[in-house]
């Protein structure tokens, strides 16, 4: 069962590549992009105090549970021909699949970065203020020295996306050679009862994550132990 | 954006500040004028700490003002604080002092020979790419030293900054203070340690309980005081 899908590994299969490869733009991207909203996002709500900002952190963390297919749909209609953003035609498109994701991650991105960066803030809080540094200045210092515990915030995004199947599907559509990712062509083979290709994907996913932490483990271990942050 | 004019004299004005429902602080006049270093010296939590974080514009006064050359909020630009229990940034202590040396806008092109200097001056030579964190508590003390005599501060607030180093690496820490002092740097310093105090100071304040018991130049606190806590003080049994 599992020899087809590393048969089509082995020999090349363009097929498959594009697959993987897109999966991966898809979901690399999309982690970028929400890396962008959610760290800065994140050290706010970590520093900032504004009325309101207990209920934002909830309503965050809450976000971090919404089921992807909501998010899908949410995308969908927004860039349905006849949504707000319908103009732009991009839905059925990797496009469309990396804004969903995107908004998926970003509370993840952010809760997770909020309490790695209140801790740090709760220690350097005074010395800062001492240096006369102000809040933007206080967000860029967060970020850089929480750097490599703020890898596990993205990684958990970029798992999350890479692993979901409900928002791409809805926005992407499923489009063989053009929106098909791993996720969308293991449920698409396991429904058609092409089981081996839908059990050779899954390992190739699994595969994939694996490598993406024990990089960053490694990257975040050696980074620490350079910086004596550990 | 740096004023044109001086931070001194730091006046405190009918100073109250309170924390947790409590009046920790309560100054009717205090005032800070160039010179040798001040002294402020009183038993655990008479509010020494307080007072500094008030003079270095970290807290604000519940009611009264606090003024740097008789203006009030004026940002710590042109001023540095050692605190008592001071935290390294995660990064070597060349860039931690590096950090310092940006939060003023030095400008690039000195800086090495800046962190070089300032090492030298705490005696950490050769201690640059070691992680701040990894410091042993002495040395971090020192390093938080060299980091804010990197701001280049017109008044300098230590903190006990003597407190946990055993008695040469204090003595070597008063060293470096009488020289900056000489350099022309305020210094305003709380301390426990009457010894420091006669060492260093050219004026001393005593507070206990929150209150200004004395402010007197360093001969007459020491030889004549005019309190009787003050004389309970150095007889070191003034207590809470
Ligand atoms: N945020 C706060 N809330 C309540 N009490 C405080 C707070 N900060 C300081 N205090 C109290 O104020 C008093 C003076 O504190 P501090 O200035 O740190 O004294 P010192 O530095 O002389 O030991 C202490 O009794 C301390 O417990
Ligand atoms: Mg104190």
């Amino acid at each position: 069962m599992f020899s087809s899908a590393f048969e089509l590994l082995i020999t090349g299969d363009p097929g498959l590549y594009r697959i993987i490869g897109l999966s991966l733009y898809v979901s690399l991207t999309a982690t970028l992009i929400a890396a962008l909203v959610g760290l800065p996002l994140g050290a706010l709500l970590a520093l900032k105090e504004f009325p309101g900002r207990g209920a934002v952190i909830v309503i965050v963390n809450a976000l971090m549970g919404m089921p992807p297919v909501v998010v899908g749909l949410a995308v969908f209609l927004l860039l349905s021909r006849s949504g707000p953003l319908g103009s732009f035609g991009i839905l059925f498109t990797p496009r469309a699949m990396i804004i969903a994701q995107a908004i998926l991650i970003t509370p993840i991105i952010a809760a997770l970065a909020r309490q790695t960066i209140a801790d740090l803030w709760v220690q350097y809080r005074d010395e800062l203020a001492g240096m006369n540094i102000g809040t933007a200045g206080s967000v860029a210092t967060l970020l850089w020295d929480g750097r490599f515990s703020l890898l596990t915030a993205l990684l958990a995004g970029f798992g999350r996306a890479s692993a979901e199947v409900g928002a791409v599907i809805i926005v992407g559509g499923n489009i063989d050679g053009f929106t098909r990712t791993m996720t969308t062509a293991i449920a698409l083979e396991t429904s058609k009862g092409d089981l081996p290709l839908a059990i050779g994907l899954g390992a190739v996913l699994l595969i994939i994550v694996i490598a993406i932490n024990a990089i960053a483990w490694t990257v975040r271990r050696t980074g620490e132990r350079l910086a004596g942050a550990a | 954006m740096r004023a044109p004019d001086s931070d001194l004299p730091l006046r405190f004005e009918r100073v109250r500040f309170e924390a947790g429902n409590r009046l920790i602080l309560d100054i009717e006049s205090l005032s800070i004028t160039n010179g040798a270093p001040t002294a402020v010296v009183g038993p655990n939590g008479a509010g020494k700490t307080t007072l500094l974080r008030l003079g270095m514009g970290l807290f604000e006064p519940t009611v009264g003002r606090v003024t740097w050359g008789g203006r009030e909020k004026v940002p710590p630009t042109r001023r540095a604080i050692l605190f008592q229990r001071p935290v390294m940034l995660m990064r070597s202590a060349a860039n931690n002092i590096d950090y310092a040396l940006a939060s003023v806008n030095a400008p690039s092109r000195d800086r090495r020979r800046k962190i070089a200097e300032l090492l030298a001056l705490v005696g950490l030579s050769g201690f640059e790419d070691r992680p701040a964190r990894r410091l042993s508590g002495g040395e971090q003390q020192r390093l938080a030293l060299a980091r804010s005599l990197a701001r280049d501060p017109e008044i300098l607030f230590l903190d006990e900054p003597t407190a946990s180093l055993d008695p040469a690496a204090a003595k070597s820490v008063e060293d470096v203070l009488r020289a900056v002092a000489e350099r022309g740097v305020k210094i305003l310093i709380s301390t426990h340690d009457l010894g420091t105090a006669r060492r260093l100071a050219g004026d001393v304040v005593l507070i206990h309980r929150g209150k200004i018991l004395e402010h007197s130049v360093s001969e007459v606190f020491f030889k004549e005081p005019r309190t009787e806590e003050a004389r309970r003080f150095q007889a070191s049994d003034l207590l809470i």
